[in-house]
């Protein structure tokens, strides 16, 4: 796990060229500080900041193919290495080290860009190929690893965080307002688009190539899909027996070749399913003493030590686990937004951060987790959510029905106090043919953070509708596919990559130089799970129903059959109260607002009044909270050093970042 | 439908403003506009609403009484609360 960087096109002196390379790289150097490298090569410049996990003598970057004609920076692991490495060999290539990057250089060498399809891993990498004198980009399938770039006039830069592109003269950091509607729609912007115009990212599962002409292609080199049915039947019938022996086979796997490393793998163990059963197979794959790390929290209703010290003493790891209070996570936000570089509407991402540096603190680089289980089985609450939210509009003289929609958040207490009819008009929200039914409420509590937005700001946005542009990116089978895959498709193509693996993910882990790394996101995997039938990837309202019975030999029983408890994290109340880190009440003060122009102060400073004076904040209102108070510091972060954003000329400057977007060939 | 208490009616419209409009443009929301619909109130501010209108007003909202029809809208909410004071000054 690294950091990458890269210019291409530039004309510069190659004195500057390194210059302006080593700012860039040193930008992300949080992400890899066991060592520097960099190649330069007439138009191109590769940068790298290395976390050394595999041959750590001889795996230093950028490295290149046997005649020096391909050059890769490269930050994430190629799991299956050891397999391509045999091949390639077989082929006649020849190899100077033991590392994962050479494959791709060699592999490249026999395939150009499709060679991600062969590879099986978290990637994101720059290949400069000076015999056609281009320059490739190339993110995984999942979008684990983060890449993004900037077409500036001369021409191309890229670095695995929007740091790096900052450094470049004619890169500014320039608020996209689109980008910010998207995030108090959806919690992310959009890919391509970034919160700052002209800074995008390359989207996942897809490859970028330029030339020296200037033709920028994008292509998407893999796309999740599902089989096409209308019906609740069995679409491809499989025998549930041997999809379930399949899914434990395909899972062992994907945990076996996660394990490849040359420093010592822990593991995160949250006490829920899916930490568990990642921890308990590589428990069963290794001899010795395997380290698990957890976050625990004061409240009661965040907390799960209890759950994480039963698998403990079930595994027998040895274990370590942080305690995150609310003014810790108030006292973090601040690096929270600076490695996040983007508004967050939520506070889970720093517990996250502290458990990295718990991480690392303990001598660790690398992490396994149960991420990406929930949306590639079905396990979030919002799949059985938007089950029963059909189920009631089938029948909507029922007054059974609804009832059930209270058992489904047994620790959220204010949903527990509403009375059935109030449950019904909370969910029975849209129409079930709009493509994104399932996750309406979710974003209409979300977009109710909107009602802060400035009149400068909301005149930008001109009647823009973040939800209509969703619907509009969405591909042409979607319509054909069972509701549940609609839903796990948005969440596993738009909120995983987007928020969960980046936000919460990549950039908080790597803020502490820490490689996390997940079985459940394994492609082989994320086809199976789309391929099983939907009423055995969640049965009745049993969720993730064919990976608890496929994989519950993993675990003892009583927490193989516990229900799940997601993961949350305290919200505005850390922020607020006697204990109120200062930098608060100055982000939210009028002056503060005015001079940032995207919120109405006085509208702001209600907020604060009653989260001050407020027990409870609904949903709504500590997103609001949150989302209001990141943007004061994203603002004063990255766009301004006390100046305001400029919404008044950015109507023509959006058209050209569109025009920019669209005149990228896409296919 | 007896007209509503102008005095019940702009409390509420204050209240709803300041606690979950959250601006100065009191009129944006319309007496018979559904708040949940409007993305207004949320299941925790059902219950914001209920401890308001049990302090403001001296009444006590009866569990079966927390339904759409007396409280998703500020029409609805002043006549449920006129209707209550009726009730328990009888």
């Amino acid at each position: 796990m690294c950091g990458i960087a890269g210019l291409f096109g530039f004309r510069m002196q190659p004195e500057d060229l390194r210059v302006l390379l080593r700012q860039m790289i040193e930008a992300v150097g949080h992400r890899g500080p066991d060592g520097e490298g960099f190649h330069l090569d007439g138009p191109a410049g590769l940068a790298h900041a290395r976390l050394s996990i595999l041959d750590l003598a001889a795996g230093a970057q950028p490295m290149c193919n046997e005649d020096g004609t391909v050059w890769v920076t490269f930050n994430g692991e190629i799991f299956n290495y050891v397999e391509l490495r045999d091949e390639l060999l077989a082929r006649g290539h020849r190899f100077r080290t033991q590392s994962d990057t050479e494959v791709i250089v060699h592999l490249y060498e026999d395939h150009g860009v499709d060679c991600a399809r062969y590879l099986n891993g978290d990637f994101a990498f720059g290949i400069w190929d000076s015999r056609k004198q281009e320059l490739a980009l190339v993110r995984d399938r999942m979008g684990v690893r983060p890449l993004f770039y900037s077409h500036c006039g001369q021409g191309i830069a890229f670095g695995s965080e929007i740091k790096a592109l900052l450094q470049v003269p004619g890169v500014a950091a320039e608020p996209d307002p689109i980008a910010l509607d998207q995030i108090f729609t959806f919690w992310f912007p959009l890919t391509p688009r970034t919160p700052f115009k002209g800074i995008k990212e390359l989207p996942p599962a897809h490859v970028l190539v330029a030339n020296l002409a200037g033709d920028v292609r994008i292509r998407r080199y893999w796309t999740l899909s599902y089989p096409e049915t209308n019906d609740d039947g069995f679409p491809r019938v499989g025998n549930p027996a041997a999809l379930e022996e399949e899914l434990y086979d395909l899972f062992c796997d994907a945990t076996r070749i996660r394990l490849r490393s040359d420093v010592p793998v822990g593991a995160y163990l949250s006490g829920g399913f899916d930490s568990s059963v990642t921890t308990s197979a590589i428990k069963h794959m290794q001899v010795g003493r395997l380290r698990s790390f957890s976050v625990t929290f004061e409240a009661e209703e965040f907390d799960e030590s209890a759950f994480q010290q039963e698998m403990v003493d079930a595994l027998g790891t040895e274990h370590a686990s942080v305690l995150c209070r609310g003014s810790d996570i108030a006292a973090l936000f601040p690096r929270v937004i600076r490695h996040a570089e983007r508004p967050v509407l939520r506070s889970a991402p720093a517990p996250m951060m502290m458990l990295s540096a718990l991480v690392r603190e303990q001598g660790f680089k690398v992490v396994l987790t149960g991420e990406g289980a929930d949306e590639v089985f079905a396990g979030y609450d919002l799949f059985k959510e938007a089950k029963l939210r059909r189920f009631c509009a089938r029948q909507p003289q029922s007054r059974m029905r609804p009832q059930l929609l209270r058992r489904l958040y047994p620790y959220l207490p204010a949903l527990q106090g509403q009375s059935q009819r109030y449950l019904e008009a909370f969910f029975a929200t849209g129409d079930s043919l709009d493509p994104l039914h399932s996750h309406m409420p979710r974003f209409r509590t979300t977009s109710g953070a909107k009602v802060f937005f400035s009149g400068d700001l909301k005149s930008a946005l001109a009647g823009y509708d973040a939800l209509d542009d969703l619907r509009s990116q969405l591909p042409a089978e979607f319509a054909r596919w069972h509701p549940l895959s609609q839903a796990q498709y948005l969440e596993t193509t738009y909120l995983l990559p987007s928020y969960i693996l980046s936000s919460q993910g990549d950039r908080m882990a790597m803020a502490n130089a820490v490689e996390g790394r997940f079985p459940f996101l394994d492609h082989r995997l994320v086809e199976f799970g789309a391929r099983i039938p939907a009423k055995l990837r969640v049965r009745a309202l049993e969720e993730k129903y064919i990976l608890r019975r496929s994989l519950k030999g993993l675990l003892p029983d009583a927490i193989a059959n516990r229900p799940k408890q997601p993961y949350r994290a305290p919200d505005g109340h850390s922020f607020v109260g006697p204990r109120a880190p200062g930098y608060v009440a100055e982000h939210l003060s009028d002056g503060a607002v005015n001079s940032a122009g995207y919120f109405e102060p006085k509208a702001v400073g209600r907020l604060l009044a009653k989260a001050q004076r407020s027990p409870q904040l609904g949903a709504r209102d500590h997103m609001a909270f949150l989302g209001v108070l990141s943007t004061q510091m994203w603002h004063r972060q990255f766009v301004a050093a006390g100046g305001s954003a400029d919404f008044t000329s950015s109507s023509q400057k959006l058209t050209q970042s569109q025009d920019f977007i669209d005149a990228v060939t896409v296919t | 439908m007896p007209s509503l208490s102008p005095e019940i009616v702009q409390s509420v419209r204050v209240f709803i403003a300041e606690n979950f409009l959250f601006r100065e443009d009191r009129d944006a929301i319309g007496d018979h506009e559904s708040l949940i619909e409007a993305n207004i109130i949320d299941s925790t501010g059902v219950l914001e609403l209920v401890a308001f209108l049990e302090q403001e007003f001296g009444i006590n909202v009866d569990d079966g009484e927390i339904v759409p029809e007396n409280l998703d809208s500020i029409a609805a909410i002043s006549g449920y609360v006129a209707r209550k004071r009726a009730q328990e000054a009888a």
